[in-house]
């Protein structure tokens, strides 16, 4: 029985093909539809993850103990200004903070952006003041030279740490550690390099900056008393939420909060970004994918289409294979499986072409910060939705096919 | 005396064309006997194509019994007729009705397409069928590169290939000439009583109705007159 069933089957089959064949160019045309959808899918579906993966690189490598404190939003007569509006946050804040017991490390970030000279080259870049803590916070070591240290930012001293991307348009191949910058007309000795990073999904470079000690940044670059933000690397990750806890109980004493009044500052942690950050990406896949899938509908219709015009032309071949004893069933089966053949050749086709045009996005240069990844699940979904709109759109030519009357068919001119 | 292979008994069809009734048969009955080779002639309009398309199990009738190899058929549904003219008919019809741009061998391997047979036995029976009607060497040629003759013989061996109880011909030599058209009335006279395959054949030519040996004359529906050699 099931020798049998598979002997028709394959028969169908070829059936199938031959008739395909027999019109080589319509079925090329036809298929195209689908190959175009299929191939936009994956494509945009692995730009999509391409940026998921990116994201979950950069936070990955700075470790999940991570907690950001940030001033709260400040809330005037019922007018909520944004976040960071508060210049309640200071270095002393984030000293107090680095004494308590769940917490391993802190450094505080006051950030601008800013030209960085040295001889006769010049660069835009983010100048990121931190705390001698910075690589054990951010988990981001040093290539070469050394980090600043505490005596550094106690005296707010002249000294940088480069970036490998600042290194590389500034230096190129000469030796940085021990020459001279300028910011803002400021002299910074450079004390060392940073370890490259990379690319992240399409948020620029992260070794685009240079460290300075926060205390410089404040007192000589921005001439502000308060800082941004701080970082702090709890002791373990068991530990975080005890970690918020105790900075939140902490700030609100130091920062004279009455019991029931609004936080001035906010606590979030390094999970919570991520997600949010996976969130964003998640919902810019499905937009991309399902942009795409409308494609892979038109596809489908067109497949309608010419199945509908190749049973018109038919419908003598149909009466014949009526007479001959094709039941109502073998036609619909002959004709359906021409549209599942015709939308899975197209299928596979465009599998080949959306996983070239996704690595081709990821060599073109204007696309450079743009990761791509092909995930089996894309391609595998592509497929079987292509599949499924084989048997969805030919169904009703099928159909139509069956239903024929054998002495009309076979009269028909 | 040979058995019946064939029994109509008050045979009726009836179409409606819009508001009007057409009674295309008006009560037919009639045997055919296994072996026989019978003509059906009549002006066009007289019901023959009616007769023809119940015969070959492409139509049922509005009423009466037609009685196929001792089954009868004129009450099954649409999938058993399919079975039954798979199994026991084989049609000739006047414009050949082969698949264009297709082989003569996949043209005659058609009726095994919808029966259990394997692929090899597929080729092998057709094979047979085409060389039983002289074209042996054109069975790889497309239909469209052979002549009308040949086109015909094409459609005689695909008729042949489940060794049919019955073959039905459609007026099987209106588009051939009169050489062509001896030459096929040659290989039904050959098949008939050589093979015994009972042959029934519409035509309205008498020299072509001459081949058969019993010649049935119907008008408005109705057998009006036989003839036996």
């Amino acid at each position: 029985m099931l020798k049998r069933s598979l002997m028709h089957g394959t028969r169908t089959f070829r059936v199938a093909i031959r008739a395909l064949g027999r019109n080589k160019m319509r079925s090329f045309l036809t298929a195209l539809g689908i190959i175009i959808g299929v191939g936009a899918v994956i494509a945009m579906v692995s730009i999509g993850e391409g940026a998921k993966r990116g994201i979950e690189d950069r936070f990955a490598s700075m470790g999940t103990n991570l907690l950001f404190v940030s001033p709260g939003s400040r809330n005037v007569r019922g007018v909520h200004s944004g976040f960071g509006s508060f210049q309640t946050l200071k270095a002393e804040d984030a000293a107090a903070i680095e004494e308590l017991p769940a917490v391993m490390f802190v450094s505080p970030a006051v950030n601008a952006r800013a030209q960085v000279v040295y001889s006769n080259k010049n660069w835009n870049t983010s100048i990121q003041g931190t705390g001698a803590r910075y690589p054990e916070v951010r988990a981001w070591d040093v290539e070469f030279g050394s980090y600043f240290d505490e005596s550094h930012v106690r005296a707010a001293a002249k000294v940088c740490v480069l970036g490998a991307d600042v290194k590389q348009n500034l230096f190129e191949d000469e030796d940085p550690v021990g020459q001279v910058v300028r910011v803002k007309r400021i002299p910074f000795k450079v004390l060392g390099v940073m370890k490259r990073r990379g690319e992240s999904g399409g948020f620029g470079s992260r070794d685009d900056m240079i460290a300075v000690p926060y205390t410089t940044a404040m007192r000589r670059l921005q001439g502000i008393d308060y800082i941004q933000s701080v970082d702090v690397r709890a002791v373990s990750a068991a530990l975080m939420p005890e970690a918020q806890r105790q900075i939140e109980e902490l700030l609100r004493v130091r920062h004279r909060i009455a019991p029931g009044a609004e936080d001035d500052f906010q606590v979030r942690n390094m999970s919570e970004i991520a997600e949010t950050a996976a969130e964003s990406t998640k919902i810019m896949t499905i937009l991309l994918g399902s942009i795409a899938s409308i494609s892979l509908l038109v596809g489908g219709i067109g497949i309608m289409n010419i199945m509908l015009v190749s049973v018109t032309e038919r419908i003598r071949e149909i009466g014949i294979r009526m007479a001959v004893g094709a039941r109502e069933k073998d036609i619909l089966l002959q004709f359906l499986t021409e549209a599942i053949v015709l939308s899975l050749i197209g299928g596979l086709i465009g599998i080949g072409f959306g996983i070239g045009s996704s690595r081709l996005i990821k060599k073109i240069q204007m696309f450079s910060s743009m990761n791509t990844v092909v995930s089996v699940e894309s391609v595998l979904l592509a497929f079987f939705f292509a599949a499924a709109i084989g048997i969805f759109f030919g169904f009703y030519p099928a159909r139509k096919a069956s239903r024929l009357d054998p002495i009309e068919a076979l009269r028909y001119e | 005396m040979a058995q019946n292979i064939i029994e109509l008994r008050d045979l009726k069809k009836t179409y409606c064309i819009g508001e009007t009734e057409v009674n295309a048969l008006r009560g037919v009955s009639y045997a055919i006997e296994e072996g026989d080779f019978l003509a059906i002639m009549g002006p066009s309009g007289s019901g023959k194509s009616t007769l023809m398309n119940i015969l070959g199990c492409l139509d049922r009738p509005s009423s009466g019994e037609y009685i196929l190899d001792g089954e009868e058929v004129s009450r099954l549904d649409k999938n058993r007729l399919a079975g039954i003219r798979n199994q026991k008919i084989g049609f000739v019809f006047q414009s050949y009705n082969l698949l264009s741009r297709t082989t003569a061998l996949e043209n005659v391997e058609l009726p095994l397409l919808y029966s259990s047979v394997n692929g090899k036995d597929m080729t092998e029976r057709a094979l047979a069928a085409l060389a039983s009607v002289g074209l042996t060497d054109r069975s790889h040629h497309k239909t469209n590169q052979l002549s009308g003759g040949e086109q015909q013989r094409v459609a005689i061996a695909r008729a042949l290939l489940n060794d049919p109880t019955l073959i039905l011909a459609d007026e099987p030599t209106g588009n051939l000439d009169s050489r062509t058209s001896s030459d096929i009335m040659n290989i039904f006279k050959t098949l008939n009583e050589d093979k015994k395959i009972t042959m029934v054949m519409v035509t309205h030519e008498p020299d072509i109705a001459a081949w058969a040996r019993k010649r049935i004359y119907l008008l408005d529906g109705l057998i009006v007159r036989e003839e036996r050699d």
